[in-house]
Parts: C-alpha cells; structure tokens; sequence
C-alpha cells in the first residue's frame, strides 16, 4: 500500500468506527427508552419486593434458589464470551480477531457486573450485603474461608478487576483519537481517558507487553471463575450436584453461551452500525466453528453426567434424573437438548446453512438452552432431595420473571450505551492489522519449526 | 520555539527522517517519535523494547500470593472453627483464595508498570493531532536555537514531509 493510500485508510477507519460517537440518530434514543424502561420496571418490582419481603417470590423451602440463581450463574457464564475468547485469540495472534476483541470483551464486563448484582438481588435484606466481604465483624469473626460462596468473591472480584483493565487499556489509544477528533466538553472528557496517550514507540511496547501479560494471566482466571461457580453446587450434598465433572462442564458451558452472545452481538453491530466493512462473514464463519465445537463439547459433558448417573443408580439420584428426562421438568430439558445440541450442529454443521443469519438463529438458541441448563440443574434438584420430606415445587412469581427477563434488557442497554462512547471496534488494532507487512510473519527456525510466536 | 517536527505519510519517510537526525549528531533519547499504531517493522518502532514489566508481574503475583497465605493463616488461625473435621488451616479450600490473589497481584503490578514506565497521565509539548489521521511525527524537543534551520532542512529533506514548529 502506497503512503497516500495508507493515510487515507486510516482516515476511513476513524471516520467509520467514529460516526456512532459523533451522529446519534432517533434510533438510538428510541432504544434507550425502551431498554431503559423495562430497566426502570425491573427495579420498581425490586423495590416491591425489598419493601414487602420475599414472600412475593416463589423462592420457599425447600427450593431457595430459583429464577435469581439461574441468572446469577447464567450471567457469568456470558461473560466468557469476551475476555476469555480476546485473550486466546491475542495469545494466538489470530490476525481475524482484531474487529471481533472488543465487542467481545465489553460482554464480559457487563455480563459480570449484571451476574454479579443477583446474590444482592437474591437478599432479603440487600443493605446487609457487605456481610458477604471478607472482613471481620465486630467480634473479629471473619466469613469461612473454606466456604465456596467466599471463593465466589475472590473469583469473580479478580475476574471482573481483569476485564475492566483488560477492556480499557486497548481504549486508551482509541481515546486519543476521539481526542483528537472533538471539540468542547466532548474533547475535555476524552482528553483525560486519553491519559496523555501520544503514541511513542515506548508506549506501543508497553501497552502491547501489557496486554500479552493479562492475556495469559486472565485465561486461567476466567477458567477458574466459572469452576468455582460450579463448586457452589458440587460441593453440596445434593441429588446430581456432588459431580466432578461439573468444574469443566460449568465452564464449556459457559465459553458456549459466550459465544453465543458474541455472535448475537456482532451481528446487531454490523446490521445497525453499519459496519460490513469490518465485521466480514468470515469474522462469523470462525465462530459459527467455535459455536459447533462447544456445541459437540456440551453434548459430551451432558451424556457423561447422565451416564454416569445412570450407572450409579443411587435411588436419590435417579428420582432427580427422571423428573428431568420424561417427568414435570422433560418438556425443558429436551428443549435444552434441541436449542444447546441439535440446533447448532444442524445451522453450523451443514456447511451451506452456516450463514450469518443461521449463527444468529443457532447463537439465540444456545442463550435460550443454556439458561434452561443452569435453571434445570438448580431447581429439580433442590425440589427433590434424600428424603421425601424435602421435596417441593418452585413456582417463579412475576417479580422474579420481571427482574430476570430485565437483565436482557439492562444488557443491552449497557451495550447501547457503551457503543456511543467507545468506538465499538479497536481503531489502533484494526489500522495495525490494515498495514501489516510481510516482515512481521515470524520465519521458522531449527528450534521453532512452525516460526517463532511472538509473545 | 519548545519543539521542531514534521509529519510523514508513511514508516518509511518516518524512518529516514530519524536516520537523518542522527546523522546530524541527535541521539535516540533526544529524537521524538509518535505514530497513530504500533510499527514494529521498522527500526524506530522497536526503540525502548527492552522491558522488566514480566518480571514485576511475576513480583506482583508473590506479593497477592503471600497477601493471600497471610489472610487466610491469620483469619482461620485467629478464630478456629471445627468444620467436619476439617483441619483449621485448610490448604485445598485456602490454595483458591492464594490463585486468585496471586493472579490479581500479577494483573495489577502490570498496569501499574504500564502506567509508570509508558508516562501515562504526564502531559507533553510535542504532539500533533494529525497523528490520529495515520500521519507519523519525528521531531526535537527544545532544540538548540542555533540547530533550528539544519532542522528544518533535515527534516524537510524527506519526501512528503510536512515542518511545523512549536
């Protein structure tokens, strides 16, 4: 590319990946109202529920976990959708990955904080959450640190610390350029996110390092996150929870669903951004694979716990294995089986069905049968223990659906929201792809015979 | 003047703008260079490579790690609880506290090192917006009044330079 061309490339792709930031259309108002205001009711049956108790709910012994547990492990299971996938595709220098990072890694962030407020949510009295921190009361009694509800605090605390960081950094630069490219309150604000970004060699070595070192350190993070949620269930001694497979099935699980979200979201990013140019099939090819891969990772971890299960025969078990696979619950758990297993290797598995808009349909799928999971693993469960005297029926009530269903909403409204004042896809990262030159693929060597990677 | 520079369209006249200056006699640390990416494929954007940042993440992750032993000895030793026969100071439940910690110790030492060592939050004089439409800068900080006219031939010298002066 000659430097003429090369300039104005770089002035397209700011020009593209700015026009969100600088136009706002009635669209965006029009969606912000809406998703703001299913938010707005969301909190209003929240506050219903703080100020008349949690007898409105169907959370009652025996089953006290329901709809807000289900979200909780849900949400956090979305979001390693972003870190996670941005990590391992930075680590392999997956030249595709540069439009795809960011939108991915804002789903992490948001997905966290969203899964992160439903142990409040799930409070009676949620002014006394700070009870869940590890710090001793007044009689210098700390909370039990073998319990797995404090590890929960540990792992999602540093997991949500990791994203933050590893989501802004990449901004910084990208801050600069929105800096550079206002006027008025809207350059004072992006000056200081900027940080003083000019963009010395020195600064691209340490930003690059940085992200090469939280890259590694965030996927084993992530992996332990989602193995400490599961711990929340196997650790108890309950029907088909006590399971040591539930640490690697949680967290397929979880990089499955997260798939999905991306998917879903690049794709309403380049419908309604307008951005083609940047998001290319083969941007939704990749992960349509990946969305098969997990697809077929999913369905063996579920045919090894039901396996097993019906080996061991255990009389307690087998109650909860039954109700789930042809009594009250087998309506939700073969829809389960066709949205997580079916659906996705139809849509993605048939090569002339892998369109964008068969991820789409195969990604909603998944977000729909990865919720019945997690709601199929908590609840007939906890209805159906040892002994009949602990068994009972969850019923969700309309604030409990109310809130759960909102958290979409808040989603995307955080999503809507980030779009305006972020660039959606990484500005540097992309230019840098744009100029990539031929020097740069790493020659093989007698001691790296497939050519050196570049960590 | 605080600082001369010129813009360039691509690396290449970048580079050779650099090669010109030290020719005239300017050292790398007296040298600025600012590009909108990152441009390891050329010489000047491999200057400052060198870096200690991995091993004070490896420090940060001892620090959280030793945080983390510290908390939970203290902790379960301060107020024994029996749980199940457990031992007090449990090292399963406890190596899970220690691998959070450590990783978090490891993630914050590194953007504390980008911070500092990247001057992020420090402002400069020698900066162009033009950078941010793809043009890449060489220029001086507080050059010699004398050395100014050879400066601005030298950088002037390189196809599509663009001279500015601050």
């Amino acid at each position: 590319m000659n430097s003429e061309g090369r300039v104005r490339t770089d002035q397209r792709i700011n020009s593209d990946l700015l026009r969100p930031l600088m136009q706002t259309s009635w669209r965006f108002y029009l969606l912000v109202a809406i998703f703001g205001g299913i938010v707005a009711a969301a909190l209003i049956g929240w506050t219903s529920q703080v100020t008349r108790g949690f007898g409105i709910t169907g959370i009652r012994w025996p089953v006290y976990w329901g709809f807000y547990v289900t979200s909780f492990v849900f949400w956090i299971g979305i979001s390693h959708a972003g870190t996670l996938i941005s990590a391992i595709l930075r680590l392999v220098n997956a030249e595709w990955r540069r439009p795809v990072t960011r939108c991915a890694e804002v789903i992490t962030v948001f997905a966290l904080m969203i899964g992160a407020m439903f142990p409040i949510i799930h409070l009676g009295r949620p002014w006394l959450a700070f009870w869940l921190f590890p710090y001793p009361s007044e009689r210098m009694i700390w909370p039990n640190f073998r319990s797995p509800l404090v590890w929960d605090f540990f792992a999602i605390n540093t997991y949500l610390t990791g994203s933050t960081l590893f989501l802004f950094l990449p901004m910084i630069p990208d801050f600069a350029v929105v800096r550079d490219k206002s006027a008025g309150l809207r350059h004072r604000i992006y000056r200081v996110l900027a940080l003083g970004w000019r963009g010395s060699p020195k600064q691209w070595h340490r930003l690059e390092t940085a992200m090469q070192i939280m890259a590694i350190a965030i996927i084993p993070v992530a992996v332990s996150v989602h193995t400490i949620v599961s711990f929340d269930f196997s650790m108890a001694p309950v029907p088909m929870w006590q399971s040591t497979v539930f640490g690697p099935y949680f967290v397929a699980g979880a990089i499955f669903s997260g798939i999905a979200a991306l998917l879903i979201a690049m794709a309403v990013l380049r419908r309604f951004l307008h951005l083609e140019e940047y998001l290319h099939p083969v941007h939704f090819e990749n992960l349509g694979k990946l969305l098969l891969m997990m697809a077929l990772l999913w369905g063996y971890f579920v045919f090894n716990e039901r396996l097993v299960t019906y080996y061991g025969n255990r009389p307690g078990e087998m109650a909860v294995f039954w109700r789930t696979q042809r009594e009250s619950f087998a309506p939700l758990y073969w829809t389960m089986v066709t949205c997580n297993f079916v659906l996705p290797l139809v849509l993605m598995g048939i090569r002339p069905f892998r369109t964008i808009t068969s991820c789409v349909i195969a990604s909603i799928g998944v977000v729909i049968g990865m919720w019945l999971e997690r709601f199929l693993i908590i609840v007939p469960s906890l209805g159906h223990k040892y002994l009949p005297y602990s068994y009972g029926i969850y019923r969700p009530q309309p604030v409990e659906i109310l809130i759960a269903g909102a958290t979409f909403a808040a989603m995307t409204l955080l999503y809507v929201l980030f779009a305006k004042v972020v660039p959606i896809i990484s500005i540097w990262e992309l230019k840098a792809g744009e100029h990539v030159p031929s020097t740069l693929i790493p020659p093989a060597t007698q001691e790296h015979p497939l050519g050196e990677l570049h960590l | 003047m605080k600082a001369i520079y010129a813009l360039y369209p691509d690396g290449q006249a970048a580079q050779q703008a650099v090669n010109r200056l030290r020719a005239a006699g300017f050292a790398d640390r007296e040298i600025t260079i600012l590009s909108p990416q990152p441009m390891e494929e050329y010489e000047f954007g491999r200057r400052d490579k060198a870096t200690w940042m991995w091993w004070i993440a490896c420090g940060g992750g001892l620090v959280g790690m030793a945080i983390a032993l510290g908390l939970t000895w203290l902790t379960e030793t301060s107020w024994p609880i029996d749980v199940g026969g457990l031992p007090i100071f449990a090292w399963w439940p406890n190596l899970i506290i220690v691998f959070e910690l450590t990783m978090l110790g490891a993630i914050v030492a590194t953007v504390a090192t980008l911070v500092v060592t990247a001057r992020l939050g420090r402002s400069s004089v020698l900066y162009d917006p033009e950078v941010s439409e793809g043009k890449i800068l060489v220029g001086i900080e507080d050059p010699p009044d004398t050395a100014v006219p050879d400066l601005k031939t030298t950088l002037g010298a390189v196809r599509e330079a663009l001279v500015k002066t601050i």
